[in-house]
């Protein structure tokens, strides 16, 4: 096949004609960048074993030596992480539904329907991308306040069911649902189902991977989140991990002991679901530019 | 989808302009109907919110009574009596320049190397890709902690090549840059954007360059670059976008934009002003600063991108 034979060749670039001697070069610049990279995972994960003269000792050494639970102990006592964990999992998860939800009924609509100003809708899709959340912040706000849902986990969850946030979510299914045979589509219509039938029943089971993409990402993004829950969460048994990590940072300069545990625990679920799913981050990112990360 | 347009095509000659309009309007119901949880989103959470913020610039707001129009005095006060606002600008431009410009070289450059079949690149596409996933405050606080200037791992590195690490975060022209060193290690989607693109590349282009005598170096900058041109202009485009709003770093980082205000960058500024003094028509207006500020970065990015990238299949006059 022609576009294999592409993907082949693009692989192994002619460096491999002038033989192995040739790539060794190439390992110092991987192995620092790489050492670079994944410095602060080795730093947090140690860090949160040492005991306080350990972590302040200079010069700095690397296996915690004793090794101690005392960190984890001063976390539990001092913050309710338990606390902050599940809300950090509702907000995540309650936004993961929405963006599920409503992307893939969007982007259904523009992979399969005609209609008058359609391609001007999927443009103002992609333009939504580019605004500043600080545009639209102020006055959601004003309008979560007015609904009395401050301190609440609504502002951080409804509109995702509104696909607010999620154009990228909603271009790749779009461009998935392009990739469908329409043929299937039309069958079930002849079969007599509806249109959200046909969508429900066939279209959907049949954009899982895509689904898996979406859901992935909104998880982390809402994860990681930190502007939006610490501007709409001021009550303190509210505070997600991240806003929770943060706050108590801010509190109390020197703890880093027990501030690289609270670490650990924020970003052990998603490093989980990092490294069970990776195959279906590279897809999402490699299709639409999705990037992840927080802000 | 070429193809199934002009089956369909030949399917409707056969019907009346009747059941053809009839056929047409029902589809245009569905289009609207599936989109609409999205369209009621967009007016009442981004298009409504937008439009109000521009309202809300031109006017004195605590967010709590009904606000006050005061025409251009939010303007008027950011150029001539606020000292924030041209720093902040300049401190913004700074970080976003910086990050974007490395970020996307660095990013390449990373690309590049784990395009190459060997041994252990799996691992290292990993590796170069997990900060870009797992980041955030938890993250941002080990940094803040490695760039410590007395008791720091990066200047305890930075001994052995005989470099004396400065203060960093406690300086105010050190400051930024390790903020701008962290930004880096989210270049992962872009490396991920990179490699999908080296895919695209075919292999022609390379053994006809070195049939010319093109070293490796050459080959890069002559094949691999024009053809990549355009991916380069998307990751610049999305990470200087990603870039301007940056507010988690120096939030956690510098204590909200120290030493000095070194580090007080626009998001930070934004915030202070809804969030902390309540002042949310200033905030609005500054708001819409940022949002113009993206835009004209944005046609800047396409303007100097025009005639330098290449896009496959293009006819050049």
């Amino acid at each position: 096949m022609r576009t294999e034979g592409a993907v082949r060749s693009a692989r192994s670039l002619p460096l491999r004609v002038r033989g192995k001697v040739a790539i060794v070069p190439l390992y110092v610049p991987l192995a620092v960048a790489g050492f670079f990279f994944i410095l602060p995972f080795i730093w947090m994960v140690t860090g949160a074993f040492k005991t306080p003269s350990q972590i302040v000792a200079f010069p700095p050494t690397w296996l915690p030596r004793p090794f101690t639970m005392t960190n984890f102990d001063q976390a539990w006592t001092s913050v309710p992480i338990v606390r902050y964990a599940i809300n950090s999992a509702i907000i995540a998860l309650g936004s993961t539904l929405g963006m599920l939800m409503s992307c893939s009924l969007t982007g259904y609509g523009f992979a399969r329907f005609h209609a008058p100003g359609r391609n001007v809708w999927f443009v103002v899709v992609l333009a939504t991308l580019m605004i500043p959340y600080y545009v639209t912040i102020i006055p959601q706000y004003v309008l979560f306040q007015k609904l009395g849902w401050l301190n609440t986990y609504l502002p951080l969850i409804v509109p995702s069911f509104f696909g607010v946030g999620g154009g990228l979510y909603i271009f790749l299914m779009r461009q998935f649902f392009l990739s469908l045979p329409r043929e299937l589509d039309e069958a079930a219509v002849i079969d007599g189902a509806s249109a959200f039938g046909t969508f429900w029943r066939i279209a959907l089971p049949l954009a899982r991977p895509a689904l898996i993409v979406v859901a992935l990402f909104q998880f982390v993004a809402g994860w990681n989140d930190f502007f939006a829950p610490l501007v709409y969460l001021t009550n303190s048994s509210l505070y997600t991990l991240p806003v929770g990590t943060a706050i108590f940072e801010g509190a109390h300069t020197g703890y880093i002991g027990p501030l690289m545990a609270m670490s650990t625990v924020t970003v052990l679920p998603v490093l989980i679901v990092f490294l069970c799913a990776q195959r279906f981050f590279v897809q999402g990112i490699a299709t639409t530019g999705l990037t992840g990360g927080a802000g | 989808m070429g193809s199934s347009a002009i089956r369909s095509e030949v399917r409707d000659v056969g019907s009346s302009q009747a059941t053809r309009w009839r056929r047409g309007r029902r589809e245009w119901t569905r289009f609207y109907l599936f989109i609409s949880p999205w369209l009621i989103g967009l007016i009442v959470f981004t298009g409504g919110p937008l439009l109000f913020s521009l309202y809300a610039g031109f006017t004195r707001w605590n967010g709590v009574g009904v606000p006050s129009w005061v025409g251009l005095q939010n303007f008027d006060e950011m150029v001539t009596i606020d000292p924030d606002f041209f720093p902040t600008i300049g401190r913004t431009l700074y970080y976003a320049a910086a990050s974007v410009v490395l970020g996307v070289v660095l990013a390449l450059g990373l690309a590049l190397m784990v395009n190459v079949r060997l041994p252990g690149r799996t691992l290292f596409r990993t590796i170069f890709y997990v900060p870009t996933v797992v980041t955030g405050i938890p993250v941002f606080i080990v940094w803040a902690w490695m760039f410590s200037g007395n008791n720091g791992i990066i200047n305890y590195l930075l001994g052995f090549l005989h470099i004396p690490g400065p203060p960093w975060l406690a300086s105010d022209t050190w400051a930024m840059p390790a903020l701008i060193v962290v930004s880096l290690t989210s270049t992962g989607g872009a490396m991920v954007i990179f490699l999908a693109g080296l895919q695209g590349i075919p292999r022609e282009l390379y053994e006809a360059a070195t049939v010319d005598g093109a070293r490796r170096l050459r080959r890069i900058w002559h094949v691999t670059v024009p053809m990549l041109s355009p991916i380069i202009l998307l990751n610049a485009v999305l990470s200087m976008i990603f870039a301007m709003q940056a507010f988690a770093q120096p939030y956690v980082m510098t204590n909200q934009g120290g030493p000095d205000k070194a580090t007080y960058i626009f998001g930070l500024y934004i915030y202070q002003y809804a969030f902390e003094y309540l002042n949310f028509g200033y905030a609005s207006a500054l708001s819409w600063v940022l949002l113009l500020i993206i835009l004209i970065l944005t046609l800047l990015l396409f303007l100097v991108a025009r005639g330098r990238v290449y896009y496959a299949g293009e006819v050049r006059r």
